[in-house]
């Protein structure tokens, strides 16, 4: 039988930015996935004729362009494009709109208010200072603060002197920052409640946490680092849906020699003698491997996947606490022709990018509260886009697909399990607040894919239908993610490896977890990692 | 979700400002007209001229003529009520208590840590009225200093228009297109004069080191006052101009500008970008007796005690002709010691000038054997000079005219 060098669990695109590094640093790397198709949570799937859904995640920023380029992403197909800011619409008929241009986007604001316009450099200087400061450890192995290992020293030097290097103000903010709500964050800064609202989305999407909660200042800055091209905080659509990054990952590992089997699903961890040693999969398949990485979640990987038995109690109940709370869900919808907003003027941008129906803190809140009660929001919030604006390969022409990523949807409901009811009417809550601002939505509608949490966790494998593979609370990030002493990628069990968006940096399509668990399998095989890019340059 | 009769009429009304991203100023149709380069660029947002017809020659007009500089897209509040002049007073460096009505000054105001948010001129209109006019925006911070005053804050930059007409010939305009009693005006005096059944506010001020003027209108009255100006000025050459002569005016006047030749506190995203009034030539503005608290004073007085101050702002003169702009300052043509935010060739002083920011004590207590590293691009190729540079005192041009008093017919 084959022995592996390598085998990954799942081909999402944190699994394939691990396969290829651990391919091209010359292993011999075999990715398994349990469905019939790649890409994991970035995926873009057609289930109707002619049109294209990204399915899960729908827009990209966060994917570091340092992997883009190591792995050569765009000579295997992918290109991200920019898009213009988007809008929220208020219920008194008007909206705000985000322009790109740094003057408009100050009249937008100050339509609404003069000093809320003014607030905004300050704002945009507080928040770029936070991103610059965390950029460069996206690409770093959060050093553990127990070991005394040099390396673990270095990096805690690292990270000490990066944050003596900042002013007191900045500490402070720093501080404030990674533990305060997003609510109270933005009092700092604006005083319109449209305008809070329009910033505050970002604290909270794919997090069961409200505006009002601490912990979501972290959450908009986790939305805010990325970048398209060097334009930090900006997000694209990815051409031809975030299947673009699965597959580009899949066509450079592939060509650099790497084996993918679609339909394996793993039902265990071959663990013997408290090393791994490959794979069970479902159909009763043993394969073998030196080591194996799981590019599934912390709860599914060591619950699930690993025998209870093997692993230490301390780590078990950690994993078993670890917070991964389902909290939203995600609507596709295919449009057989241009949805009307009669809201916006005749030519206005706002309707080729993100746009929102939730125009003040308050809503965002009581939405969360439904959640709380284990209810889906009956006034959700939902971050709409419609791709098919700047992507002409998703739909045909004159044709739209749109996704709608639409929060709070509870894990289970009021206590039980979601059924096809419930999922129906969680999607009528989603169509008939876009109908409520766009007449004539519903007769446009060509066909639905409507994903629960339910559906998340059955075909995507995300525990809960969390997007994130855990929450981003400072409890959950950098040494301690996902559990304290087991933050490098390693895990109780020798030569298993976690690639997940449930460890450090955490979720979004980043594809950093990928890569930094590559790096430490190769550091443990004393291998090279030549290959691999160091972060780009925050100058 | 309900019809659009709900929405507030002038936010309504603002809506389609995305179509037009740059916006007009109240002077546009006539700098259009002028406007045979087609060279615009973006100014707060504003549509303006770089230049109009010759930035060589208009330039010439500053220093020979009367040249109309549009300064309508400058940031402009109105601060008024009881406690303006206390509000002031407290806000800003200068003091403020010593500014007459009918008075302007130069001034800048600080955050808590003694760095500058901005420089700008402070009118004052009425014992209690007055107009602030600055390169960026400020209005949650003068709202918040204003957290226990008597006093209300308007941002007023769309409202009003302003021109600046700056040059030897610039009060014959004036005479000529009627301002009875303009000749009073000395440097920084400012008084009002009447214009199609309202008035102008006419400063004697500007941003060119020369005899000059700056004229605000409400923006209704802004062509009535251009074609005034323009009536009255043909036959002492009256010229538009752009901001690439204006430009050369101010360096040679040895002005600073902004986010140009510093960075202000709140746009600075690096922390040691941030600057105090005396590390940017500012330190005239700090008056030790003054009576009133204002905002940074510890700090700026901490720093001065302390001798903390890391930097420095410097007038130089550099040997050759080739314009140093954006270069590296040097110690003995080895040690990095600064950067030059703005050089020309000056027509008028014949020098080679620039502004610089240096690290202390270079450029303070060390002036000798600086130098500047010039990157000539000839023809597809790098020159690279290493130039000899002097520190000299700034202005670097100093004109009799500019506060001749009454002021001449050149």
């Amino acid at each position: 039988m084959k022995t592996w060098d390598a085998i990954v669990i799942g081909a999402g695109h944190n699994g394939l930015v691990n396969a290829c590094y651990l391919q091209r640093a010359g292993l011999d790397v075999l990715v398994v996935e349990k469905n019939d198709w790649i890409g994991g949570a970035a995926v873009s799937r057609s289930l109707t004729p002619g049109f294209l859904y990204s399915n899960c995640s729908y827009v990209c920023s966060l994917f570091r362009p340092e992997i883009m380029r190591d792995l050569e992403l765009p000579r295997y197909g992918l290109q991200v494009i920019p898009y213009e800011g988007g809008a929220v619409f208020t219920q008194d008929g008007d909206y705000l709109a985000n322009y790109r241009d740094y003057d408009a986007h100050r009249r937008e604001f100050a339509r609404f208010s003069k000093r809320d316009a003014e607030a905004y450099d300050r704002y945009a200087r507080d928040v770029t200072r936070q991103c610059r400061f965390i950029q460069p450890l996206l690409l770093r192995t959060a050093p553990d603060p127990t070991s005394f290992r040099p390396r673990d020293l270095g990096e805690l030097m690292y990270l000490g002197k990066k944050f003596a290097g900042l002013s007191a103000e900045e500490m402070a903010l720093t501080l404030r920052f990674w533990t305060m709500s997003i609510a109270d964050f933005l009092d700092e800064y604006f005083e319109t409640d449209v305008i809070k609202a329009n910033f505050a989305l970002s604290g909270i999407i794919g997090t069961a946490l409200g505006p009002m909660s601490p912990g979501t200042a972290y959450v908009l800055l986790h939305h805010y680092m990325g970048e398209v091209d060097g334009s930090v905080g900006a997000w694209g659509f990815a051409r031809g849906g975030m299947g673009a990054v699965t597959r580009a990952l899949a066509d450079s590992f592939r060509a650099s020699g790497g084996t993918i089997r679609t339909e394996a699903e793993v039902s265990r961890v071959l663990v013997r003698g408290g090393k791994a040693g490959g794979v069970v999969l479902a159909n009763g398949e043993e394969v073998r491997g030196r080591f194996v990485v799981s590019n599934a979640d912390v709860k599914r990987t060591f619950l699930k996947l690993v025998e209870e038995k093997e692993l230490p109690q301390t780590f078990l109940r950690r994993v078993k606490n670890f917070k991964i709370r389902g909290s939203s869900g995600k609507v596709n919808i295919a449009l057989d022709s241009m949805p009307e907003f009669p809201a916006l003027p005749e030519g206005s941008p706002c309707l080729q990018a993100d746009m929102h129906f939730t125009d003040s803190i308050e809503r965002m809140e009581r939405a969360y509260d439904d959640w709380k009660a284990g209810r889906w929001s009956a006034d959700p919030f939902i971050d709409m886009v419609i791709p098919t604006t700047l992507d002409p390969t998703m739909a045909p022409p004159g044709k739209h697909f749109m996704s709608c990523f639409v929060q709070y949807a509870p894990p289970k409901v009021e206590g039980r399990e979601w059924t096809d009811a419930d999922r129906d009417g969680f999607a009528e809550s989603v169509i008939s607040q876009i109908a409520a601002y766009s007449p004539g939505f519903r007769e446009r509608i060509v066909h639905m894919e409507v994903r629960t949490p339910r559906e998340l966790e059955a075909e995507v494998g995300l525990t809960e239908g969390n997007i994130f593979q855990g929450e981003l609370t400072f409890d959950q990030l950098l040494f301690n993610r996902p559990v304290p002493g087991y933050a490098q990628y390693r895990s109780p069990v020798g030569g298993l490896y976690m690639c997940g968006s449930s460890t450090h940096p955490g979720g979004g399509v980043m594809g950093a977890p990928g890569r930094n668990a590559a790096a430490e399998i190769l550091r443990d095989l004393k291998r090279g990692i030549k290959d691999m890019s160091g972060a780009h340059d925050v100058i | 979700m309900t019809t659009d009769s709900m929405i507030p009429p002038a936010r309504h009304a603002a809506q389609d400002h995305f179509r037009t991203l740059r916006l007009a100023s109240p002077f546009q149709p006539r700098l259009e007209a002028l406007g045979r380069q087609e060279d615009w660029y973006t100014w707060a947002g504003y549509k303006a001229p770089q230049s109009l017809w010759d930035e060589e020659l208009e330039f010439f007009a500053i220093r020979s003529q009367a040249a109309v500089f549009d300064i309508s897209p400058m940031v402009k509040y109105r601060i008024e009520g009881p406690d303006a002049e206390a509000y002031l007073d407290r806000l800003t460096l200068r003091d403020v208590t010593k500014l007459g009505v009918g008075r302007v000054h130069y001034t800048a105001w600080c955050d808590d840590e003694g760095h500058v948010l901005d420089d700008g001129t402070l009118f004052r209109l009425a014992a209690d009225r007055f107009r602030l006019c600055c390169q960026e925006r400020h209005l949650p911070w003068l709202l918040d200093s204003a957290i226990g005053y008597d006093v209300a804050i308007e941002e007023e930059t769309e409202a009003v228009a302003g021109l600046a007409l700056q040059g030897p010939t610039s009060w014959v305009v004036l005479r000529d297109a009627g301002f009875a009693g303009s000749e009073r005006l000395k440097a920084f005096d400012l008084a009002d004069f009447p214009h199609e059944g309202g008035s102008v506010t006419v400063s004697r001020t500007g941003f060119t080191g020369d005899l000059g003027y700056e004229l605000f209108v409400p923006a209704g009255a802004a062509l009535s006052l251009w074609d005034r100006l323009f009536a009255a000025g043909r036959v002492h050459g009256i010229r538009a101009i752009g901001y690439a002569a204006l430009n050369r005016a101010r360096i040679e006047a040895g002005l600073i500008v902004a986010n140009a030749d510093f960075a202000t506190a709140e746009h600075a995203v690096r922390a040691d970008r941030v600057r105090q009034p005396d590390e940017i030539g500012l330190g005239f503005m700090i008056d030790a007796a003054k009576a009133g608290h204002y905002n940074g004073r510890r700090a700026i007085e901490a720093a001065r005690r302390n001798k903390t101050l890391r930097r420095i702002l410097v007038g130089l003169e550099i040997e050759g002709n080739v314009p140093a702009e954006h270069a590296i300052v040097y110690h003995r043509a080895k040690k990095e010691v600064g950067l030059v935010s703005a050089a020309i060739w000056s027509p008028t002083a014949k020098r080679n000038i620039a502004i610089a920011s240096l690290e202390r004590p270079y450029g303070d207590t060390v002036v000798d054997d600086l130098w500047v590293e010039i990157y000539a691009m000839r023809e597809l190729q790098y020159q690279k000079l290493m130039k000899r540079a002097k520190v000299v005192p700034r202005p670097f041009v100093k004109l009799a005219r500019r506060t001749a008093s009454p002021p001449g017919i050149f």
